[in-house]
């Protein structure tokens, strides 16, 4: 559990990053964190784990204030991939490359073994364990850089912008992967700019303008609320879109996902006896 | 007339061991508006880097077939003979700009070509007004955003006037809203300056509506080529993994579960909305 | 981020900063001479003192004070060393004039590091890198070595900024940089070192590529954008050099015996 309470943060420049951010996050909860560029998405997270500390406020990590402890140890329970997989692979393989943290983290061997097996396994690159991360594709840099996040299995995972530069194809797994984990009782925190994802994903939906929470709620409600979502130079879902046109027809105009919009759409057919 | 016209092209990257591009011929007429799509790694920006020489200028390798672009086989010709006639945006804004301020990155090109400075001076500020941003001019690169770096690598290809101009997932780092704005850009060009435009996008949703020349390619070679609403309503365009747009699928959705809006097919959520509400306020 | 910050350049516009690059570099040049030709405490005061208007008008007190912080412990170490090789040579000096004699020439020393380190200072908190860019661009040095120049300055705050990720994100699995004895604190670095090279070379493809597709290389003569032109500004400084260097020349060749010493008054 994450309890984030009445938190500011100011850079060395003396600019006002969060200005007052309180926030409780549940063991299990899947959060979708949204806002524009500089809205303190990023440097919110960075809490998470301790990488960045409260000028004034707490954030506690299961009962333990971030600023009592090292980030190695936080990192422990808070597992955290990054935006760009190149910022973080430097191995000679992927195994070993998986295995770093665990290293780090000083488990012994068998168990190093035992968990990069598994974490390639469940990312699907066993074919790949003596590759140079290097010569991967993209897509596959990505699932490495998860995969050595995951390998020492942390109950919380925070995702930094996952879908950005992924193509269709690679965002469906993720999505995939992403309910794996809601299915382990894992806790995901990812950071996106991505409607589309995060209609597909349908989590809960913080929305920061900022510095601040402006709102916080399920996604049906947050991602079809065209004024909240234009303060924050987000555009509405496709299906949204769609919806909030036809409102004028009495459909409700709370709808992301596609087969509530073709079920919608048909009952009113229906109605009209169009069909 | 066509300004692009690939035929039997096949290229390997020097120590690959699967060719990239796999026997793609490929016609582009003056003034079109072409978007190609894939999967990542299908050979989309390989096939971009050809239109200019890259390939194999610049990364060696393997390239048969031909290519000849404004008229002229490149086969014999340099990168910068070529430049004047394609202008590449590449996907990553931060590394296409090198110089200090927004208009010396727009006037490098120009620079490059020996031009006089008054000349210069002209096309930088119509480039820079074309994609709006005049007024970001003295602004050094890492002062403006995602976005605006990337209208300032297109202005700069902009400001060399070519008659085409490819861009490869320009919009890939930028969030939905700048993304769709550069892509008005995009269109405005084609629309207004009569460019020809060459975009590769996974976001359909947001570009599909622009084309009526869409290019669909897996593993290296062309599956599927056409007008779009035909191509997105095509099943096996699902599977390669293409992004159809929403209202596209929520179309055919209802069109099988009985209820056919009886229209053109929907390439975007404000089309099939007002198809929608046509039918629906019968 | 931080100690990135400073790497940042910004245009700044005051009287000093619009001098022409090539003419403030002459400058420097001569207080550099003037410097090294004498050794008396009195001149260097008055090369020391001559560069504070510059610093007043063009309005960077504030980074030249920290630039001046920064020198001092050389600064320091200099004197120290000067003193105590003379009183290797001499021993301990006996009477007041003994010890003005063997502190004043480290003093000197000292004096005209400082001088030095100043005016550069000034040059460099007073030239935006553009700028200066622009004045290798149009002198006659090759191109290629102005573009280095530029492309160095524009991407130094984007590496620092990476590095400063890549560091976060390998923290965040648990790498411990303060960790372990020399050795292994040198070998901490690898993971950090390796993808920071790793994406540098990948950024130069990407940038090499992109100025290929700008017709690099399309004729031997490049032109350019800017036209650095001399304003008032430029030539008042020419006058200055040129009154320095005469002053300089004149005292060096015939009062350099008669400039007064500390000791002198004793």
């Amino acid at each position: 559990m994450i309890t984030v309470e009445n938190v500011h943060y100011s850079y060395a420049n003396n600019v006002e990053a969060l200005k007052g951010i309180s926030l409780t996050i549940n063991d299990g909860d899947f959060i979708a964190i949204m806002g524009q560029n500089g809205a303190g998405k990023t440097t919110f997270i960075k809490h998470f784990n301790g990488l960045l500390k409260p000028s004034s406020g707490f954030v506690r990590v299961n009962g333990v204030e971030t600023t009592k402890t090292s980030v190695a140890t936080l990192a422990r329970n808070v597992g955290f991939v990054f935006q760009n997989p190149d910022n973080q692979l430097f191995s000679e393989s992927v195994e070993d490359e998986i295995a770093f943290a665990l290293k780090n983290f000083g488990f012994d061997k068998e168990t190093i073994t035992k968990r990069v097996t598994w974490a390639l396994e469940f990312l699907s690159l066993t074919q790949y364990r003596k590759t140079s991360p290097f010569l991967l594709s993209g897509g596959e840099r990505k699932r490495v850089a998860l995969a050595s996040v995951l390998a020492w299995d942390p109950e919380t995972l925070v995702l930094d912008e996952p879908t950005i530069g992924q193509d269709y194809e690679q965002k469906e797994k993720l999505r995939h992967f992403i309910l794996q984990l809601r299915t382990k009782k894992k806790t995901v925190v990812m950071v996106t700019h991505d409607v589309e994802f995060v209609a597909e994903c349908n989590p809960r939906v913080i929305l920061m303008c900022n510095g601040q929470i402006v709102a916080d709620g399920i996604a049906k409600d947050i991602l079809t609320n065209s004024k909240l979502l234009e303060e924050s130079s987000i555009v509405l879902p496709q299906i949204a879109q769609i919806f909030t046109k036809l409102s004028i027809l009495g459909l409700p105009s709370d709808i992301i996902d596609i087969d509530e919009a073709e079920n919608t759409i048909l009952t009113k057919a229906k109605e009209r006896r169009l069909k | 007339m066509s300004v692009i016209s690939l035929s039997d092209l096949v290229y390997t990257y020097p120590g690959a061991s699967k060719p990239s591009i796999d026997g793609v011929s490929l016609n582009i007429a003056k003034g079109e508006f072409v978007l190609i799509t894939g999967p990542s790694g299908c050979g989309k920006t390989s096939l971009c880097r050809t239109f200019n020489g890259l390939i194999p200028r610049f990364y060696q390798g393997e390239l048969k077939g031909q290519v000849f672009v404004a008229g002229q086989d490149i086969a014999g010709k340099q990168t910068f003979d070529v430049a004047k006639h394609v202008g590449l945006v590449f996907q990553n804004p931060e590394n296409q700009l090198f110089a200090l301020s927004v208009e010396k990155d727009v006037a490098f090109g120009l620079e490059n070509l020996g031009m006089s400075r008054e000349e210069m001076r002209k096309r930088v500020d119509w480039a820079l007004n074309l994609v709006g941003i005049y007024d970001l001019r003295e602004r050094s690169p890492h002062e403006v955003s995602g976005g605006q770096q990337q209208r300032v690598a297109i202005a700069s290809v902009l400001a060399m006037q070519p008659e085409i101009i490819v861009l490869d997932e320009p919009t890939s780092f930028l969030d939905p809203l700048s993304a769709e704005r550069i892509f008005e850009v995009i269109y405005k060009l084609n629309q207004e300056q009569g460019i020809t435009v060459v975009l590769v996008e996974h976001r359909l949703d947001l570009t599909a509506r622009y084309t009526n020349h869409l290019i669909v390619m897996d593993k290296g070679k062309i599956c599927f080529e056409g007008n779009p609403r035909e191509i997105l309503c095509n099943e096996k365009v699902c599977q390669i993994g293409v992004g159809i747009p929403k209202a596209t699928l929520l179309y055919k959705k209802l069109k099988t579960a009985g209820f056919d809006v009886n229209s053109q097919i929907p390439l975007s959520s404000a089309e099939f909305a007002d198809q929608l509400l046509k039918v629906l306020n019968q | 981020m931080s100690i990135f910050d400073g790497l940042k350049f910004r245009k700044v516009s005051s009287p000093i900063h619009n001098i022409d690059p090539r003419i403030k570099f002459i400058y420097v040049i001569i207080i550099f001479i003037s410097a090294i030709l004498f050794h008396q405490i009195l001149p260097l005061a008055i090369l020391f003192l001559m560069q504070l208007p510059f610093v007043f008008i063009a309005k960077v007190q504030k980074q030249w004070l920290r630039s001046l912080r920064g020198a001092a412990f050389i600064a320091g170490f200099i004197f120290v060393i000067n003193i105590v090789t003379r009183l290797f040579y001499n021993g301990w000096p006996t009477t007041t004039l003994a010890t003005l004699e063997m502190v004043e020439p480290a003093l000197g020393m000292t004096m005209r590091f400082i001088v030095l380190v100043e005016s550069f200072s000034v040059f460099f908190l007073t030239t935006s890198p553009d700028y200066l860019g622009l004045a290798l661009e149009q002198s006659r040095a090759p191109y290629e070595f102005a573009f280095a120049f530029t492309t160095a300055v524009r991407f130094v705050p984007v590496l620092a900024e990476e590095a400063q990720t890549i560091m976060d994100a390998q923290k965040a699995r648990g790498l411990e940089l303060d960790k372990g004895n020399v050795l292994k604190r040198i070998r901490n670095y690898i993971p950090i070192l390796i993808p920071l090279i790793v994406s540098a070379i990948r950024r130069s493809l990407e940038l090499a590529e992109a100025m290929e597709s700008r017709a690099w290389g399309a004729v031997k003569k490049r032109t350019n954008l800017y036209l650095l032109k001399l304003h008032k500004g430029d030539y008042a400084l020419i006058g200055i050099i040129v009154l320095v260097l005469l002053v300089t020349i004149y005292v060096r060749l015939f009062v350099f015996e008669s400039i007064p010493l500390l000791s002198t008054f004793f």
